[in-house]
């Protein structure tokens, strides 16, 4: 099936811009990044997620995706990724579990996989009882991030996830065209 | 005052032009051509394209030339070419037993079916100075021509094999992996194994597979079969759906054959060391079957002792354009940490001395 | 500065470029975990920072500005070529100024100046595995790391002190980070470590010819291995500059004559400049 969505307008360095916002977001848990969306999304797609996709994945990176035929029929033509049930290195699916996706092993850690995990909205915290609280390796003191619409119970199985470091899960939160990523290694307090 | 040495830009600028001057050498004398090295110095070509895994006897050539005659530094100029080729995917394995031979030997029979081809080998030649070669003269006498024998040309390790004397090895489905784009990962498989070696030193592989022959490692290899010649490569692309044939590529093939006792699973049998390098090579190709032979210690239950049997220690040290780069690394400044040495040496030798002195 | 139109921008192809960036990301998450990755051949030789080339084409842009240095100077031969290969296929602004690059690439040293949040610093890795003199065997070393074992490296520096009264390691000195994974820093001095604890810039580390990638991201912990009876001490040599009159930066040693004349100047060029530059301008 062929898709009458386009890719990023320009594949390069709409990419290497879309890298630098999940570089920043992974490296400094919480703080929001803007990324660079492409001309026009599938239906089913946020157009942070669909920048996130052409970004990373592509033939090399097993693809688990429930966002509609149309969102999957671009993935395969932009991104030229295997869609596949399991085994997948990118998740985009609201009913994946973040417990039952690959971890990786404690030798290969790296193999756990990354999921993209659509919310209704992102926003760097005030200091309101609604906040996330993360602590961890790239963040100084504590970030707070707002999150509409995230998963029930996702911060308790999140604790989980934290557990089994170095094995785990990173999240890459998307809201519209805004992104803020969830390292395996960061610590999140629902405040 | 001092001032610190700037000018790191000019000074390179002038290194370089240097060497364009070195490497075009007497102006007087008419400059060698890329075609020249391709078909004169063919074997320098043939070890450029097996070590700098790319076949193309052009762009080999004009490596060679570039490189002013250093083969691992124009193996490197060709690897660093073929990093930046598309990669369409993987040929359908070759067909060594349809190949044109040119050169075809054995050494477990006096005869067998295809014959002994001798073809163009230094083997029988006596290691005097032709000082003929020294004045540009004229061509060599033709050689002579025979009819070609019709007959196929089986490989030897098959006629074993017929007999259930030789361990029968069965083709795998997967696609073999890539380690120019995927890092050596241990346990190394044999296909990844095979193309580590390959692409390997001819020098390091002949050293290390002359010393399973010298009781680093227990080998008894016999040379079943080297054959050299052209062979079809052939590609099916996924839009076609079938094999279309993309051309002719010369490649040497060694099979040595080596005495397995047996294991509780397996009967005593022959088994099978593996080399195949692009062009003619024949001292890569032997050493290389020799060294997989070695590397397959661990999976038919051999006590794995000697050196060519480490599989990380002959996989991580085969690559001569990691080694070089590795090894002349050493020539950039490391005056930082010498410094920091100079420092605890100096501490050192203080505390000593003011021991003594106690 | 045009790019050179030959080459994909910033050289390698974008498949290869999104292998790196996804390896890249799994470090970041994983502070300190080697992480493995198909490294190209690149145009330059392997150990001439082949690693640290990689890191920096999957992550530079066209807004970045570039600074390479080795040895702390930015006019070493290493530090020019590499900065001219990406001047030709990124055509990205480069500079010698600390302060100004967005993306500085060493080999051997961590800038004097404190880097920010705006910085990422890639360096340039010939052995990942700080645990390589000690054990050879990668598959070994990576169950080590699987399990936190790191008894050999303790052990290791233990017997520095039995023997030495210290611990006899000056460069490439073993850290740990976030706690879990044991680290090389790459062969910067000793001097350096403290400069990565809680650095606010992003630390990207390249190894090509190894073929690994890890990261410390911004405000991780990284501690130098010590014991408490004997703690981690950065060495410099005891002078001062003879350029700038530093006291507290990183020196090199500089032989003047055949008869014992030596000086000592700050290795970081661009400090020392900045240095020279303010006093005069007090003067």
């Amino acid at each position: 099936m062929q898709t009458r969505f386009a890719g990023f307008a320009d594949p390069v360095l709409d990419a290497q811009a879309g890298f630098r916002a999940v570089l920043e977001a992974m490296s400094r848990p919480g703080r929001v990044q803007q990324m660079v969306a492409p001309p026009e999304v599938p239906p089913g797609l946020s157009p942070a997620a669909a920048s996130v996709l052409l970004t990373l994945a592509d033939a090399a990176t097993p693809l688990r995706l429930a966002a509609g035929a149309e969102a999957e029929a671009w993935a395969r033509f932009h991104c030229g990724c295997p869609l596949v049930a399991d085994g997948a290195a990118f998740v985009l699916d609201p009913a994946a579990s973040l417990l039952a996706l690959d971890a990786g092993t404690e030798e290969e850690p790296e193999r756990g996989a990354t999921l993209i995990l659509e919310v209704a909205s992102l926003q760097e915290g005030p200091r309101d009882e609604r906040c996330w609280r993360l602590t961890g390796p790239g963040i100084k003191d504590a970030q707070r991030l707002q999150v509409g619409g995230a998963p029930a119970g996702f911060v308790a199985d999140w604790a989980r996830n934290r557990a089994r470091f170095p094995r785990g899960v990173d999240v890459i939160l998307c809201a519209g065209t805004r992104i803020a990523a969830l390292p395996r290694s960061v610590s999140i307090e629902d405040a | 005052m001092y001032v610190a040495t700037k000018g790191g830009e000019q000074a390179i600028g002038a290194a370089h032009a240097w060497l364009a001057e070195t490497r075009r050498g007497d102006a007087a004398l008419p400059e060698i051509a890329a075609r020249q090295i391709e078909e004169q110095l063919g074997l320098a070509v043939d070890r450029v394209m097996a070590e700098g895994s790319c076949h193309d006897r052009g762009l080999a050539a004009l490596a060679v030339k570039q490189a002013r005659g250093d083969l691992i530094e124009a193996a490197f100029l060709l690897r660093a070419y073929r990093t930046t080729l598309p990669r369409f995917g993987a040929s359908a394995p070759l067909d060594t037993g349809a190949m044109h031979i040119r050169r075809r030997i054995s050494a477990t029979y006096k005869d067998l079916p295809g014959g002994q081809v001798l073809g163009p080998t230094f083997d029988y030649t006596h290691r005097l100075l032709d000082f003929r070669l020294a004045a540009a003269g004229l061509p060599p006498e033709p050689a002579p021509e025979a009819e070609p024998d019709p007959a196929p040309t089986p490989r030897v390790t098959e006629l074993l094999a017929q007999d259930g004397l030789m361990q029968r090895e069965e083709p795998g489905e997967a696609e073999p992996g890539d380690l120019t784009r995927e890092p050596l990962r241990f346990p190394a498989d044999r296909p990844v194994r095979l193309q580590a070696l390959a692409r390997g030193d001819e020098g390091f592989l002949l050293g290390l597979g002359y010393s399973t022959q010298r009781g680093y490692g227990n080998a008894h290899p016999f040379v079943g079969e080297i054959r050299v010649g052209e062979v079809a490569v052939e590609f099916t692309p996924p839009e076609l759906g079938f094999a279309i044939e993309l051309g002719d590529i010369g490649v040497t093939e060694c099979q040595m054959v080596n005495q397995f006792k047996g294991s509780r699973t397996e009967p005593p049998q022959f088994t099978r060391g593996y080399g195949l390098v692009f062009g003619h090579g024949e001292r890569k190709a032997m050493a290389m079957a020799l060294v997989d032979r070695a590397l397959r210690a661990e999976e038919l239950g051999e006590e794995a002792t000697a050196p060519a049997q480490q599989p990380e220690f002959v996989l991580y040290h085969c690559d001569n354009v990691e080694a070089t780069g590795f090894v002349e690394h050493l020539k950039l400044p490391h005056y930082v940490d010498f410094q920091s040495e100079l420092e605890n040496v100096r501490t050192m030798r203080a505390a000593a001395t003011k021991a003594a002195a106690e | 500065m045009t790019r050179d139109p030959g080459y994909n921008f910033a050289y390698l192809d974008e498949s290869t470029k999104r292998m790196i960036r996804r390896a890249i990301l799994k470090g970041v998450a994983i502070p300190g975990h080697q992480v493995p990755f198909g490294a190209r051949e690149m145009p330059l030789p392997y150990g001439w920072g082949t690693g640290g080339i990689q890191v920096t084409a999957a992550v530079i842009g066209p807004a970045d500005v570039l600074k390479v240095i080795d040895q702390g100077a930015d006019d070493t031969t290493n530090a020019v070529s590499i900065r001219a290969f990406f001047r030709r296929v990124a055509g990205v602004a480069t500079t010698e100024r600390t302060a100004e690059a967005t993306v500085i690439q060493t080999r051997h040293r961590i800038p004097e100046r404190a880097l920010t949040e705006n910085q990422i610093l890639v360096y340039q890795v010939p052995m990942p595995e700080p645990l390589f003199r000690l054990e050879a065997r990668i598959a070994e070393t990576k169950r080590m790391h699987a399990l936190a074992d790191y008894g050999l490296m303790h052990v290791k520096l233990y017997e520095d002190i039995a023997r030495h009264g210290h611990i006899a390691t000056s460069y490439n000195y073993p850290v740990m980070v976030n706690g879990r994974y044991l680290m090389s820093p790459s062969p910067i001095p000793a001097f350096d470590n403290p400069k990565m604890d809680r650095m606010p810039a992003l630390q990207l580390f390249g190894a090509g010819r190894e073929k690994r990638i890890y990261a410390v991201p911004p405000y991780t912990s990284v501690r130098s291995l010590d014991f408490e009876d004997h703690p981690f001490r950065p060495i410099r040599a005891p002078h001062a500059c003879t350029l700038c009159g530093a006291r507290d930066s990183y020196l090199d040693e500089v032989l003047t004559d055949d008869r014992g004349g030596r000086i000592f100047v700050c290795s970081d060029t661009d400090h020392c400049a900045e240095r020279q530059a303010s006093r005069e301008a007090a003067e």
